[in-house]
């Protein structure tokens, strides 16, 4: 692997290998535990797609973009949307849009007790993740220009 | 009554299933936005007749009781909404198929398209204040990405400015909003409403009447907020400029606008006079800037200005035979003038140019193009027997049944000067020799020409709709709906039960 | 009363930051500003006095908390601040290639 050339110094690179899964793994947490603590799907989407970002300002584009390249970004995003849609609709089988229709709802502090809510915290992450690293994608890819334009 | 979401759910799943499906089957965008706006229409005219008959139909998302969830309201003001705009949004999905052949990435067209009408459509039926805004931003930042769509430099110009103001315009809104929750401590309109009408008089209440009529005031283009429009809608595609023009102006600015005033705020006075001085300002200025205009759609722009003023002096004349003539214009409008946007795309199409002094005598080269701009045309300008001409002399006998005869004068002078202002485009683009460029201009394709064709023959029998028997669920009940004023809350809240 | 105040005052910056700077980017900084200012007027519209943060714990009685309620619609609004941002950046963007300026004095082509 050719270490200097592309990205930055080789200190930034070590720090990042060892910090980018951590990152990843917070954002993980702060969605799955949306209804218990602050966050939920907006926050642990945004964090998550830093951590993807992270990985490209200190490696450069290449290597973010195997991890996760635009088409596979925006399938993921549009999934994520299909997601939170079809369990909206699946709630006319409790007789109502959005209803909340999954058993074991309704107890305090535990992670499985809030019926569709961690579902739908999932969904909107995956939308919310992929949605801003495909933006970031395309606004560097975007400053590709030629220098001095009339 | 289980139908209401469908109005947000089928053009969101449109929107999200396009990105995913549209890449790899070329027809996939084209042929789903069809289907789906086609079973919007068919849903929406159910919704009328259902109004008509069962009254206000509420709806509970996710089965929680408003105050607390947010509660989907169908009554006749919002039926009529509905109407006008799935039946403009399927004609322009239906003219979309050829004339987006002229860009490329049709699949952001479309996703785009269906999420704009998803946030107009959610506007319309929500009843809920906040749920309201988002839809709002939903709708008007589709817009600004649709106005940059063809990515030239006037295209980009355009759009920048149009989102900043945009954006400005929202912000203002939302702090009414939070004001006004700050106030009342609910988010619900009907519940709202009641705890307003017993703490009437607060100097609040003036404060955010006076920011929502400047943030809806820009979203309706109503002067002096109208700066954004005559560099937004012309720089739009074709299709798109119908949809600006004809719909979202009048979904985001006019009807929120009634929502809040009427069945919120309670309508006071000294509101209804304001709408009215704007109104006549709009339509004044809007027809003297539309004269000198060479552009044919910044022509079209500052005449949608103007005529967005006939609606507001309407709607502030505040006597029911004045609502129904504003309702009546809305209706009337959005349809002539989409299709005169969509005319202009079809001189673009065949010539490519928007320049009203380089055309000639393409009445000859495109028949169904000037035949049914000729009857847009003349109903914009009032002539009977067309839509346009009935509704503007409800307006006027509105006015003069009121003792307003300055603003009735006003309202027949911008008639006759509009008529002189299509006089002009009809006499450049159409009449007269056809230019040596143009001797091989073709007729446009088949599905442009049923799209023009279906709006002319809505302009030519849209008097009809001022028939007993017709206007009963439909202009007439929106106009009792409206009338209700804050009785809106009563009749939701027994809906609870 | 002050940290309204002092919240109405962001708002103004930020307007002024819209009207007055001529570079494109400095007025995207501006709308962020005032979109910012408005987000912060909205959140403290929730206070109770002596509130605490509206988070329930499992050994706790319930005690007076603020407002949950205006965070939630915040949250929104700051997604819905942020997608209007990149739109505003990426149009910001193209229009440097197409007219090679960010002055807005310079783009000035549709007129009259």
């Amino acid at each position: 692997m050719d270490e200097t050339a592309h990205g930055m110094t080789i200190i930034v690179k070590t720090v990042t290998r060892l910090t980018v899964g951590l990152i990843l793994l917070f954002g993980i947490y702060i969605v799955l535990h949306g209804h218990l603590t602050p966050g939920g799907g907006f926050a642990g989407g945004v964090i998550i797609a830093l951590s993807f970002v992270h990985l490209m300002l200190a490696f450069g584009k290449g290597v973010a973009l195997k991890k996760l390249s635009r088409p596979m970004a925006s399938c993921i995003e549009s999934a994520g949307g299909l997601m939170f849609l079809a369990i909206a609709l699946l709630g006319y089988t409790g007789g109502w849009f959005f209803f909340n229709y999954l058993t074991g709802r309704g107890q305090p502090f535990r992670i499985f007790s809030a019926g569709i809510i961690p579902l739908c915290n999932i969904a909107i992450s995956l939308k919310v993740g992929a949605g801003l690293f495909a933006v970031f994608m395309a606004l560097v890819f975007l400053g590709v220009w030629e220098g001095d334009k009339k | 009554m289980n139908i209401t979401p469908l109005f947000i759910v089928l053009p969101l799943g449109g929107a999200f299933l396009t990105p995913l499906l549209g890449k790899r089957w070329k027809y996939f965008p084209g042929a789903a936005c069809n289907i789906i706006t086609f079973c919007m229409l068919c849903l929406s005219i159910a919704a009328v007749a259902m109004v008509y008959r069962y009254g206000i139909i509420m709806y509970r998302v996710g089965g929680w009781m408003p105050p607390v969830g947010i509660a989907l309201v169908l009554d006749s003001l919002s039926a009529f909404m509905l109407v006008t705009v799935n039946l403009v949004a399927f004609i322009v999905a239906v003219y979309s198929i050829d004339y987006m052949k002229m860009y490329t990435a049709r699949w952001n067209f479309y996703t785009l398209f269906l999420l704009m009408i998803a946030g107009m459509n959610g506007m319309i039926i929500t009843g809920d204040l906040f749920n309201l805004f988002v839809f709002l931003e939903i709708a008007s930042i589709a817009s600004y990405a649709l106005v940059a769509f063809g990515t030239e430099q006037e295209e980009l110009e355009a759009a920048f400015k149009y989102a900043v103001m945009g954006s400005l315009a929202s912000s203002l809104i939302l702090l009414g909003i939070a004001l006004l929750y700050g106030f009342t401590s609910t988010l619900n309109m009907a519940d709202m409403a009641q705890i307003i009408a017993g703490r009437r008089g607060s100097q609040l209440l003036l404060f955010v009447s006076g920011l929502f009529i400047m943030g809806f005031g820009l979203k309706t283009a109503l002067i002096p907020f109208h700066a954004w429009l005559p560099d937004a809608h012309p720089s739009a595609p074709a299709p798109i400029s119908a949809m600006l023009s004809g719909v979202l102006i009048k979904t985001l600015g006019i009807y929120s606008l009634m929502r809040i005033f009427f069945s919120i705020l309670g309508m006071t006075d000294a509101v209804l006079n304001i709408l009215l001085a704007l109104g006549a300002v709009s339509m004044a200025i809007g027809v003297f800037l539309a004269i000198g205009q060479w552009d044919f759609k910044r022509l079209l722009a500052y005449h949608s200005i103007s005529q967005v003023g006939y609606v507001m002096l309407g709607i502030g004349l505040g006597t029911p035979l004045g609502i129904l003539g504003g309702l009546f214009h809305l209706f009337n409008h959005s349809i002539f003038k989409s299709l005169l946007f969509l005319n202009s795309g079809a001189v673009v199409y065949a010539t490519g140019t928007r320049d009203l002094r380089l055309m000639g005598g393409l009445k000859e080269r495109m028949p169904v193009t000037a035949a049914t701009s000729f009857i847009a045309s003349m109903s914009i300008s009032g002539v009977p027997p067309f839509n346009g001409f009935w509704s503007k002399l409800v307006i006027i006998v509105a006015c003069v049944q009121g003792g307003r005869y300055g603003y009735a004068f006003l309202a027949a002078l911008v008639s006759l000067i509009t008529l002189a202002s299509f006089m002009k485009v009809q006499r450049y683009a159409f009449y007269g020799r056809l230019g040596e460029k143009w001797r091989h201009a073709a007729e446009v394709p088949f599905s442009m020409r049923f799209a023009m064709i279906v709006m002319a023959a809505a302009c030519l029998f849209g008097g009809a709709l001022l028939l007993p028997s017709i206007s009963a669920p439909f202009l007439k009940g929106a106009e009792e709906a409206l009338l209700l004023g804050t009785g809106y809350a009563g009749r939701v809240m027994e809906n609870l039960k | 009363m002050t940290v309204y105040l002092l919240c109405l005052i962001l708002f103004l910056i930020g307007v002024y930051c819209i009207l007055i700077k001529r570079n494109l980017i400095k007025i995207i900084i501006g709308l962020g500003i005032m979109e910012y200012g408005l987000f912060l007027f909205f959140v403290l519209v929730g206070y109770r006095m002596r509130g605490r943060a509206p988070i329930l714990e499992p050994d706790q009685i319930i005690a007076d908390m603020v407002d949950p309620l205006p965070q939630a619609l915040v949250l929104t609004a700051i997604v819905i601040g942020l997608a209007t941002t990149a739109l505003l950046a990426t149009l910001a963007m193209r229009l440097y290639e197409k007219y090679g300026t960010f002055d807005i004095t310079q783009i000035r082509k549709l007129r009259g």
